[in-house]
């Protein structure tokens, strides 16, 4: 069974309606990349997954045991107050807030899940650094480390590589699709970078506001809507994705 | 020095200036933990707009006569607007400064037109500029109380403050309730501001909230650190505060916030010294 079912789902942004009539599922295992144009409603549908928003109309289902706990949710460039002072260790462990209900305080083993989301992603030598101090990079495993810590069984990211520069990304893809194989996390990932989107991806979702395309990678590929984004795309991404 | 000595212990062998002490520090406290949360969140003026909030709201009850029951009626209408407040400032549309500004000016025209009408035996001055010695027995008592609820309530939510206050988008996508969080700290500051502005008066309460977390982040790069930092540069420079303006005979209040800057001041230049040494020895290559 699916972990999220969406049928004929429509969004708006402010007031304004951005995609209608949108259905697909993510099951277990999967690795979904929504795609699409700026202002297509990438941001809003992730939003709307992680019930940071309500639909206009149509139905998010959550199945296989999947509750809003088993999420663990990377938004778009968080860590952007400049003067906040947190370190890497406060802002991995505030991803332990899923399970924690009313207590106060974190078990030895939540700590634990902590400790080994940062070990996963390197990050344990900054523990005690302050998130402002990090680069790009860092900045983005410590969030993937919080989300870690969120997520049981699915992950879902806003644009996790904006901002990187193509080496990073690279890596960053890496782990994410690392997360995916080896330890069965579900990924739901927006992107604007459809190259890798299709490489790394078992599943694409491109939004558009005529009619959207959900299928297989493969599918995509040889779908209009793929081959026009993949060639237009094409030049500008040598650099980066391949 | 004796002089100095017998005066501070004269000081505190009154049971007027125990109380204020008492009943000072625990509002120094909450005001410095609230405090972290509302700098970081850039609510540092809701504090402000709450005071002159509260100032007319005391000014209205004194003068129907409804002195004894002061802080029964303020501390709920205070609430409300910390509530009203927040939404304002969460509402991007409507400017959330403009509109502390215009609930702070409108309090203050109606506080001060509720005293005018009032009669003429009531000082503007211990008001706006707080007089800390003429606290009652049960209102120490109360505030007291109410302060180590807020201290309870801070201690328990601390994760999830912490949480909401650096990513309100991650914390509501795990299940917190931040609206919920963000009217208990509004509501939290409310009664802080209401229990400390008759000590430090109308215009320089939000001096106990904003200061020592601001001063603390000069130096301190954790949230916890802030925290704790915080309650200690706010107690400590409450109680040098207080007994400095006894001394050298200034009014205790305007002592506080002036220790605050004085600490403010030290603290930022120890964080520019230390950031230099860091940047020369990087330049150095240690």
């Amino acid at each position: 069974m699916s972990y999220i079912i969406c049928e004929g789902l429509a969004l708006a942004y402010e007031g304004r309606p951005v995609v209608k009539d949108l259905s697909f599922n993510v099951d277990p295992g999967d690795y979904m990349c929504i795609v699409g144009e700026n202002g297509s409603g990438k941001t809003t549908l992730v939003r709307t997954l992680v019930g940071l928003k309500r639909q206009m109309s149509g139905r998010i289902i959550f199945g296989d045991g999947l509750t809003k706990r088993d999420v663990g949710y990377v938004p778009q460039n968080i860590i952007t107050g400049k003067d906040f002072p947190a370190t890497v260790y406060e802002v991995v462990t505030s991803g332990l807030l899923n399970g924690m209900g009313i207590r106060p305080f974190f078990t030895k083993d939540e700590k634990k899940r902590a400790e080994n989301a940062m070990e996963r992603l390197g990050i344990t030598d900054i523990r005690n650094k302050c998130v402002r101090e990090l680069s790009g990079g860092q900045r983005q495993r410590v969030q993937l480390a919080r989300a870690i810590c969120a997520a049981g069984k699915i992950m879902i990211l806003d644009e996790p590589a904006s901002g990187l520069d193509p080496v990073i990304t690279s890596q960053l893809y890496g782990i994410i699709k690392d997360l995916n194989e080896n330890d069965g996390m579900s990924v739901v990932m927006v992107s604007h970078d459809i190259p890798s989107a299709v490489r790394y991806a078992s599943k694409i979702l491109h939004i558009d506001p005529v009619s959207s395309f959900f299928g297989t990678a493969d599918e995509y590929r040889k779908n209009r809507m793929g081959k026009h984004f993949l060639g237009c795309t094409c030049d500008e991404c040598k650099g980066g994705a391949v | 020095m004796n002089g100095i000595f017998g005066q501070i212990s004269e000081f505190f062998s009154y049971s007027f200036a125990l109380r204020a002490m008492a009943v000072g520090g625990a509002v120094a406290l909450c005001a410095a933990l609230l405090g972290v949360s509302l700098v970081l969140k850039k609510y540092s003026m809701i504090g402000d707009g709450l005071s002159h909030v509260g100032f007319a709201i005391l000014a209205l009850s004194s003068a129907l006569g409804a002195a004894d029951v002061n802080l029964v009626i303020t501390i709920p209408v205070v609430i409300v607007c910390a509530v009203v407040l927040l939404r304002i400032t969460e509402n991007s549309s409507i400017g959330g400064d403009a509109a502390i500004a215009v609930l702070s000016t409108l309090s203050l025209a109606i506080g001060y037109i509720a005293m005018y009408k009032a009669g003429t035996n009531v000082d503007v001055g211990s008001y706006m500029f707080g007089n800390m010695f003429t606290i009652k027995e049960g209102e120490a008592y109360f505030s007291l109380a109410v302060a180590a609820v807020v201290v309870a309530l801070f201690v328990l939510f601390y994760h999830k403050i912490f949480a909401v206050t650096f990513d309100e988008n991650f914390a509501g996508a795990a299940g917190v309730p931040v609206g919920g969080y963000n009217i208990m700290i509004a509501s939290l500051t409310a009664v802080t501001i209401v229990l400390g502005m008759r000590m430090m008066g109308t215009l320089l309460i939000s001096a106990l909230i904003i200061f020592p977390s601001l001063t603390s982040m000069r130096l301190f790069k954790s949230f916890r650190a802030v925290v704790i930092s915080s309650s200690i540069v706010s107690l400590s420079c409450f109680f040098v505060g207080v007994v400095a303006s006894h001394i050298i005979s200034i009014p205790p209040g305007s002592a506080v916030v002036v220790t605050n800057g004085i600490v403010f001041a030290v603290f930022s230049l120890i964080g520019f010294l230390k950031e230099g040494m860091v940047k020369s020895n990087h330049k150095k290559g240690i």
